[in-house]
């Protein structure tokens, strides 16, 4: 019987709209079911874009021909390079984006999709025979059949908001939440974790006095996230975000009601991200701080609510109040929606395989808060991949894994699926061994080959990117090849720069690697290119040669172990001696090589030895 | 280790009593087969029982048995001690007994890499008890007490717990880049951190230099042409005519060994065949072995002979020997001072082998040179093996390599990448790579949040 569509995604956040935007690019009959079409790509909590590791992440999903960083790089008022003076690994834009233009472009970008239909409605169960996806239905009556299903509910299922010692049953924005399809996944044998998180209050633009805070704003440089598009904002056109801290008044305030948050007071099951922690936490855990930072960042050009970061809160509203009310500037706030917490069910990400397929269901796919993560990129970067393994599931080809030293995207998905979480998951640049490779640079470079290969990268776009590469090895070829010369002239323009002269003929590739020779300095004596993306690319790899090669060294290393696979039939009771947590986590996670056991937590390095004994002395024939 | 091992772990035919260990799964039942007395696999835990080994109903020995069960025990396993009379016979009786009734006998070393395996104790501390077995003088068994005891694993991850709290402080600052909550990393700070580091290492480091010599004692070559009295010297010092003297030159062919103790410490001589042209073959063999030799040795001892002038053989030598730890000794002191002391540039010893003077000052100044007395009463905690040292060595590497980068000015995203390497590389001597150690740190420390 020939299904109705070929692949089913559940969820328009972020994480469906790129796993829906993959599989219908590459050509198949795909539907997006979403309770509120109006709530596509919705920003429920922070109004940015990217920040540490994250906008890695948003340049990653752009190289592999995603949606996120076009659709940011249309829709922001601000955005800033961090970390910029701290070290190219781990630079990262981060964009403030409109509340109101992100959702529409990203619908804009969703309807030009030929093979996509856009379809409202709650998905209540999962059709499912011998142990594979049939299809889903929708409000309890609706059956539409898929050869594959994607589920990116978010924080949809079971959610409960929590206000105080209030807790009600309800989505963000108050949405219908859909505990339905929760207990269906129980019933079907998934683990269910109650996870948590929170969003701070927005307040009213008219009722803010800006004159007493810091003020806080955009670079001065173009920047996008995509490679394929112009900058479209103007430089001085960028809106202004505010610095505010707390005080000895707020923190009194909070010590005197921590029994009526909803934290505090006991009424939360879910746990919470240490990275995210709420304003009470903060009071509570670092005692000491006289002050916390906090930041004004503006929503929407389109409506005047302010979000006040780092104020994420559970208290009942009257506290709320007294708390806005006693920061500077905040004296006289309105706030317009007050912080709350929110409870949902997520399930064990150990219950997924690398390519983001069940290992309960075939052909069913998780992506995004259902898998534990938190975070807008991280649920986007989790929904292409997604899609693009269901898609290449129905091509009957093999899935699409990045490693570690691949693509944050890689550490972010086998994390989960190797150690799981307790907490929602955010990508950290702490997190990748390898991030010195994982820059924000170099993005196209490691992944836009497999992009082209996936079928996402079209040829023109394919065709650009292997000019930029042919001419970054070319001009590193100049460098390397060519002396510079000590004539009257370059002398007279070292001394001018008060820079040291080398004792003679040098080649350039040498002479960059010293800390105050710029390749910009060194253009003036050789004939290479103007462009500074291929510039900055040369620079890097000269300058940073001897880190990189070591960190190349490392990455074999990895593969090493990654290499030497584990047979999904392997009986871990027949191995012996292994600890019985190790043989509890092996026989649960079913690690697919020696490299991924090692990360699991809980499995030792002895542990990891005797599986490597044990493998040998059984499979060595197969090798 | 499903099955059950045994062996006899007291040292064969000495001491009135031997033990027998049993470890495994069956350990307790096996036992109890053979042993008439109470029923043992109803007898309390880590309880002493009186009764007798039987084979074939009849009597082997009188015996006490020492019923220990898992876990609380060496290998986590199932442990039974039989203690019998120490006869050879007797004891050879009862492990056969044992092996007839489904026991195992114990590969050397099996009980310790069971205690490995089954996560009873660490990488480290099994070295050690690899070592402990091997040791010889009373100082290298303290050193190994002391590595099973952890006190080698506690000082590298006092060290590990410092980079990892330096590793953090960076690591909140470039994710969380916009709060002040952290402490600004500079360039200053890191060194200040990373010198205080790197000294530990080099402590580790030239501790283990010691625990070498604790272990394995100072090698010492006596060289010096033919005839000069090295013979002699070594054979004062062991006290044993263990070399052969004789006035034939170049009698001295073979590398003779003989250790005596000093201060605890052992000292390993080694006479060698006089190091001077020759046509002899055989000779020159033992010439080209001596010259091998003295690259490996820890201190060298040049006997010159007090009634010739130096001749270019010997300034040879000297010149040879310039850069090694030596002590020259000026033999046959009554006689006519021939040697000319500025030639030589450097403080002698004068004795008179034949004599026996001049041998207290020669052995004072090898205290002083190998700070004997100070290792002796140090808390010997060092690292004893070639992996592990060769681990610090790398880490101490990364380090030092770190600081360098910092002059060079590089940002602290490469900085941290050697730290985190010194990080892991620590981490292998203790058989601890948790990555989830260094978010937890971060988290802990650090107020962080949206």
């Amino acid at each position: 019987m020939t299904k109705k569509y070929e692949i089913i995604v559940v969820g328009g956040g972020h994480a469906g709209c790129e796993a829906a935007y993959a599989a219908a690019k590459k050509g198949h009959r795909t539907l997006l079911v979403t309770t509120n079409v109006k709530n596509i790509a919705d920003m429920p909590c922070n109004p940015s874009i990217g920040g540490t590791a994250k906008g890695i992440v948003v340049r990653e999903i752009d190289a592999l021909g995603g949606i996120m960083g076009k659709v940011t790089d249309k829709s922001h008022f601000q955005i800033k390079m961090l970390n910029s003076t701290k070290g190219l690994a781990v630079r990262s834009l981060r964009a403030q984006a409109d509340k109101v233009v992100y959702p529409k472009e990203m619908l804009k970008a969703l309807k030009k999709c030929s093979k996509l239909d856009i379809l409202e409605g709650t998905v209540t169960k999962l059709l499912v025979k011998d142990k594979t996806i049939l299809g889903v239905v929708i409000d309890e009556n609706k059956k539409i059949t898929g050869n594959a299903v994607i589920l990116t509910t978010g924080t949809y299922l079971r959610s409960k908001i929590l206000v105080g010692d209030k807790k009600t049953t309800s989505g963000p924005h108050g949405e219908k939440t859909s505990s339905l399809l929760s207990n269906n996944l129980k019933e079907l044998g998934f683990e269910i974790l109650r996870l948590k998180t929170g969003t701070p209050q927005r307040i009213a633009e008219s009722s803010i006095d800006f004159s007493q805070m810091q003020e806080e704003y955009g670079d001065n440089t173009y920047y996008t996230f995509s490679y394929d598009n112009p900058p479209f904002y103007k430089i001085n056109d960028q809106k202004k975000c505010y610095l505010i801290y707390t005080n000895a008044k707020t923190h009194e305030i909070i010590k005197q009601n921590l029994d009526k948050s909803s934290m505090y007071g006991g009424y939360v099951e879910g746990v919470g991200p240490r990275y995210c922690p709420s304003i009470e936490d903060k009071i509570v855990k670092f005692a000491d701080k006289e002050r916390h930072q906090l930041f004004l960042e503006p929503e929407s050009a389109y409506y005047d609510e302010w979000y006040l970061q780092g104020f994420s809160t559970s208290m009942p509203h009257e506290i709320q109040e007294k708390m806005v009310h006693s920061l500077k500037g905040l004296e006289k706030a309105k706030i317009v929606k007050y912080a709350y917490a929110i409870e949902y069910d997520a399930i064990n990400p150990l219950q997924v395989n690398y390519s983001l397929e069940t290992k309960i269901i075939n052909n069913l796919y998780t992506a995004g808060q259902i898998n534990g993560t938190s975070g807008y990129e991280e649920a986007a970067a989790q929904g292409l991949m997604a899609g693009i393994n269901a898609s290449l599931k129905l091509e009957k080809k093999e899935p699409f894994i990045l490693k570690r030293s691949d693509a944050y995207i890689g550490v972010l998905i086998d994390d989960l699926v190797t150690k799981g979480t307790k907490e929602p998951y955010r990508l950290l640049t702490s997190r990748a061994e390898f991030r010195l490779l994982l820059r924000h640079d170099n993005a196209d470079l490691r992944l836009r080959e497999k992009g082209y290969e996936i079928g996402l990268i079209d040829k023109k776009r394919y065709k650009k990117f292997l000019s930029k590469k042919d001419l970054i090895n070319k001009t590193i070829a100049i460098l390397k090849n060519n002396q510079l010369k000590l004539t009257k002239k370059v002398i007279t323009i070292f001394a001018e720069n008060n820079i040291k002269l080398p004792k003679g003929s040098i080649k350039y590739s040498e002479l960059l690697k010293r800390p105050e020779i710029s390749i910009n300095f060194l253009k003036q004596f050789v004939d290479i290119t103007d462009s500074k993306e291929i510039l900055e690319e040369v620079e890097i790899s000269i300058k940073y040669s001897g880190y990189i090669e070591k960190t190349y060294k490392e990455i074999a290393k990895m593969i090493k172990l990654e290499e030497k696979k584990i047979p999904a039939n392997i009986n871990y009771d027949k191995v012996r001696n292994l600890a019985l947590e190790a043989r509890q986590k092996l026989k649960l996670i079913k690690p697919i090589s020696i490299g991924q056991a090692s990360r699991i937590s809980g499995v030792n390095p002895s542990d990891i030895a005797i599986l490597a004994v044990y493998l040998k002395k059984e499979y060595s024939q197969n090798e | 280790m499903d099955d059950t091992i045994c062996a006899i772990s007291s040292a064969l035919g000495i001491g009135a009593i031997s033990i027998i260990r049993v470890s495994g799964p069956k350990a307790i039942t096996i036992v109890n087969k053979i042993f008439k007395g109470k029923d043992l696999t109803k007898v309390p835990d880590h309880s002493v029982n009186y009764g007798h080994i039987l084979s074939t109903k009849k009597i082997i020995d009188e015996v006490l048995v020492i019923i220990m069960k898992k876990p609380k025990t060496y290998t986590t396993e199932d442990t039974v001690e039989i203690n019998c009379h120490g006869g050879i016979a007797v004891t050879q009786k009862i492990l056969e007994i044992l092996l007839e009734n489904g026991c195992r006998l114990a590969d050397p070393g099996e009980f310790t890499k069971r205690a490995f395996l089954n996560g009873r104790i660490d990488l480290l501390e099994a070295e050690a008890v690899q070592d402990l077995l091997m040791s010889e003088t009373e100082n290298a068994r303290k050193l190994y007490i002391n590595q099973i005891e952890g006190k080698v694993s506690k000082k590298v991850k006092l060290v590990r717990k410092k980079i990892l709290k330096l590793l953090a402080n960076i690591e909140v600052n470039l994710d969380y880049p916009e709060y002040e909550d952290a402490i600004e990393i500079t360039g200053k700070y890191m060194q200040e951190k990373l010198k205080e580091i790197r000294q530990d290492l080099q402590n580790l480091i030239n501790n283990t230099e010691n625990g070498r010599i604790i272990k394995s004692g100072i090698s010492v070559a006596l060289v010096g042409k033919p005839n000069v009295g090295k013979s002699s010297i070594l054979n004062c010092l062991l006290d044993e005519e263990k070399a052969i003297v004789t006035n034939i030159a170049g009698t001295t062919r073979d590398l003779v060994e003989g250790s005596f103790l000093l201060n605890g410490i052992k000292i390993n001589l080694i006479d060698t065949a006089g190091i001077r042209a020759t046509k002899n073959k055989i000779e020159q063999l033992g010439v080209k072995k001596t010259e091998q030799l003295l690259e490996k040795m820890d201190l060298i001892i040049l006997v010159l002979d007090n009634n010739n002038k130096l001749t270019t053989e010997d300034k040879k030598l000297l010149k040879k020997l310039k850069n090694k730890k030596k002590i020259i000794f000026v033999n046959k002191n009554d006689l006519r001072k021939n040697v000319n002391l500025k030639e030589i540039d450097e403080e002698v010893i004068y004795g008179n082998t034949k004599k026996e003077n001049g041998l207290d000052a020669l052995l004072t100044k090898i205290e002083e040179m190998f700070n004997l007395e100070k290792i002796n009463t140090q808390d010997p905690t060092y690292l004893s093996n070639t992996r592990q040292k060769s681990l610090v060595k790398e880490a101490y590497k990364c380090i030092d390599n770190c600081l360098g980068s910092i002059k060079f000015e590089y940002t602290i995203d490469f900085l941290a990448s050697d730290i985190k390497k010194a990080w892991d590389l620590l981490g292998e001597i203790v058989g601890e790579t948790y990555n989830d150690e260094l978010l937890d740190e971060l988290f802990s420390n650090f107020c962080l949040g949206k």
